[in-house]
């Protein structure tokens, strides 16, 4: 298994853990509602997103044989801007609702973390999209 | 990688471009309150993300990657294209109740309810052993 592919497993492993885990402490603390959407984005964003990003960079057909994971610059760019922006908003957005105060110091945080989630999203996609696909035909002529 | 699987997790990764596009207005809204009609929005990031780019995605690639039978077919592929006919026109519907009400909800669940029992007919055989 590629090294990137085994960062983004045990990354996604490491959320399910985290997620679980804030869903423990939900239910022992009164801001359980500032919480809940970050339970919900550490479970589907980190855990399952994260692995199918993985585990497709490693399973869906080659890219080229030079390339077989297409783009491998744009591959470490998407774990990275998908791990920052999901912990921006994890920190950001509970603390947050519960600084009500401070609320200024943190509207911008989800920004970014809006921006750089979806802007791995796109990475994923122009990277996965040219792998979707048959069988390569072989060339004319035995080259 | 054969054509149901390759349409499947094509729509399946447009779906994600869309259910994340929406998703950066409801959270931009939540920092700075810029965008407060995001949230007319925020059923279809849902329905987008969960069914369009998760459900789909994994059925996508089990139709590819399961267990072939004997003669290395993949069995028939109507059940399976129906499942996906249906989740597509499922979430179609709930996307659009956004805007018509309840009642087209009511129906694209159902529809997605129908694709996910005709996907399990599908599949039910296929896990099995390799060779089986």
């Amino acid at each position: 298994m590629p090294s990137i592919v085994r960062w983004y497993v045990k990354t996604a492993l490491l959320y399910l853990a985290l997620a679980l885990g804030m869903g423990v402490w939900q239910q022992t603390t009164a801001w359980s509602g500032a919480l809940m959407p970050a339970y919900w984005h550490l479970f589907l964003v980190g855990w399952l997103t994260q692995l199918i990003f993985g585990i497709a960079l490693w399973m869906l057909p080659s890219y080229t044989r030079q390339q077989p994971r297409h783009n491998e610059t744009l591959n470490w760019a998407v774990y990275g801007t998908l791990n920052v922006g999901l912990l921006l908003r994890a920190v950001a957005e509970p603390l947050r609702a519960v600084q009500k105060g401070n609320a200024a110091m943190w509207g911008w945080v989800p920004v970014v973390s809006a921006i750089l989630q979806w802007l791995a999203a796109l990475g994923f996609v122009v990277n996965a999209w040219p792998r979707v696909r048959g069988p390569r035909r072989p060339t004319r002529g035995g080259g | 990688m054969p054509r149901l699987s390759i349409w499947t997790i094509r729509m399946s990764l447009l779906y994600l471009l869309a259910g994340a596009t929406i998703g950066v207005f409801v959270l931009a809204d939540k920092g700075i309150g810029a965008y407060p009609a995001s949230w007319h929005w925020f059923g279809a990031h849902q329905e987008f993300l969960l069914f369009g780019w998760l459900g789909q995605f994994a059925m996508g690639i089990g139709y590819w990657a399961f267990p072939r039978y004997r003669g290395n077919h993949r069995g028939n592929p109507t059940l399976a294209g129906a499942a996906v006919v249906l989740l597509n026109a499922g979430i179609l519907l709930v996307f659009a109740s956004t805007f018509w009400g309840w009642t087209s909800i009511l129906w694209g669940r159902a529809l997605e309810s129908a694709a996910a029992l005709s996907f399990a007919c599908y599949a039910w055989p296929r896990i099995k052993p390799t060779g089986a």
